[in-house]
């Protein structure tokens, strides 16, 4: 059996009165890419901010890549480096260069020099077609182009797995096939992979497994062909129906 | 004599003027000095507080909101006086220099608290979480990430009410602190002629003009491009 990078058991996540995960199990194998779909409002961007822990899970355990997220004895910036994360909204920092928002990490977190910062974000920003966007700043480039610096920003840090919410949503519709062709390659390097976004072309090609929630919880999975084709669960039927409707 | 010749002998009197010209210019020093005292410690105190304020301990948060609040509330010129008159009972007595000093830098530190709170908490959640999510800390986050955002949010508001709060000191004329307007004052009383008032009105000018052109300068400067 292949080895686990991520390992999460019976995250459980209460906003207040709110119980917006009940109790979730999700793993994810070495060079495995998952897809989580599911309705606005099911948990998914949840479980996944869960992971890295910028949403702290009310109960439950997180382990990847062998480390405990879940232990106060983890150092989570160290741990963090390892989990490379893509939001809807980019976040790039408007007031760097495509390159300062890539090596910003690897000078302060990685303790790379400056010089050596520089060559590997060059690299990650190769990686992502935008070698000659360096020195452009997020306002000069366009939501593709804004996207896949934050790619570039995250595999630099040579990430064990990536966390993708919703990459391509606030996207025009033109610039989507560019990201996804990034995540294709990168997918195809290896890169474990968990993807929560409703290009379901994409999850039929990509995925290996899909894994469809519903209010907090996990209603079915398996590969992409039986969810989509035959899914068993009427919530699933209902949603798959939709979105193939659109 | 027409209008005109008393009025320029009134306000524009080039004698008095001239003999009373080093007295101005030894309170435009004066202010020069208080203003900067004023303008450094204030910030400073300001980005210090909101700093804390972002660390989110709530009691120390509770001081902090009261405090700012107290000295956003009170009139400059209370202040000094409380502190000019007040202080001596408990065997402190500041001089009216750093009275008005430590009165105006109270006062701008409150208001730039507020200022530099409120571009911190202008800055989209996103941004502390793509920085955070690549292993920053959080003081590497508001240092690298946050702050040059921010600071360049609170330029336009902070340039204008440090101007407002430095043309305070000449609030300091009422604890005999020689500077510009006090200066003037004197001279008009000795020379029976309010010409150095003109003088004084001259100087601060001439003092707080450039502060003026310099914000508009830096506000431009430090947009970007979103």
């Amino acid at each position: 059996m292949p080895k686990l990078i991520v390992e999460a058991r019976g995250i459980h996540k209460h906003f207040g009165a709110l119980h917006v995960l009940k109790g979730v199990d999700l793993v994810l194998a070495e060079r495995e890419l998952v897809f989580v779909i599911g309705p606005s409002g099911s948990g998914k961007s949840t479980l996944l901010r869960c992971l890295n822990r910028l949403e702290e899970p009310s109960s439950g355990s997180v382990i990847v890549d062998g480390v405990d997220m879940l232990d106060p004895r983890t150092d989570l910036n160290h741990a963090r480096q390892r989990i490379g994360m893509v939001f809807q909204s980019f976040n790039l920092y408007p007031h760097m260069s495509a390159l300062g928002n890539v090596t910003l990490a690897l000078r302060k977190v990685a303790g790379k020099s400056r010089d050596e910062a520089d060559r590997l974000g060059r690299a990650a920003l190769e990686r992502v077609g935008l070698a000659d966007r360096a020195g452009h700043t997020p306002g000069q480039l366009s939501g593709g182009q804004q996207q896949r610096v934050a790619i570039a920003r995250a595999i630099a840090l040579e990430p064990r797995v990536m966390l993708f919410d919703e990459p391509t949503s606030a996207l025009d519709p033109e610039l989507v096939g560019s990201v996804l062709g990034v995540m294709r390659d990168l997918r195809e390097s290896g890169m474990a992979m968990i993807v929560v976004s409703h290009e379901m072309g994409f999850a039929r090609n990509a995925a290996d497994r899909v894994v469809f929630m519903a209010e907090g919880a996990i209603v079915e999975e398996g590969p992409p062909a039986a969810i989509f084709g035959t899914p068993v669960q009427e919530r699933t039927r209902a949603f798959i129906g939709q979105i193939q409707r659109h | 004599m027409s209008n005109w010749d008393r009025f320029v002998e009134t306000f524009f009197n080039a004698k008095i003027m001239a003999k009373y010209l080093p007295d101005i210019a030894y309170g435009m020093l004066v202010t020069v000095e208080l203003a900067a005292l004023v303008i450094v410690t204030g910030i400073a105190l300001g980005l210090a507080l909101a700093l804390l304020r972002s660390l989110g301990f709530r009691p120390v948060n509770w001081l902090i909101i009261f405090v700012v609040d107290l000295f956003r509330a009170l009139p400059p010129l209370v202040i000094i006086v409380f502190i000019y008159f007040a202080l001596p009972a408990v065997d402190v007595a500041p001089s009216g220099f750093v009275s008005t000093w430590l009165s105006l830098m109270l006062v701008l530190t409150a208001f730039s608290e507020e200022i530099f709170w409120a571009g911190i908490t202008s800055i989209p959640r996103g941004q502390w979480e793509a920085a955070r999510s690549t292993g920053l800390s959080y003081g590497q986050t508001l240092v690298s990430v946050v702050l040059p955002q921010a600071l360049r949010l609170t330029i336009p508001p902070l340039t204008n009410r440090t101007i407002a709060i430095t043309k305070g000191t000449a609030l300091g004329t009422v604890v005999a602190v020689s500077e510009i307007l006090g200066m003037a004052s004197s001279a008009v009383s000795n020379s029976y002629n309010p010409s150095p008032l003109t003088l004084g009105a001259g100087a601060y000018l001439i003092l707080f003009f450039p502060m003026v052109v310099f914000g508009r300068w830096l506000e431009t400067r430090m947009a970007w491009k979103h």
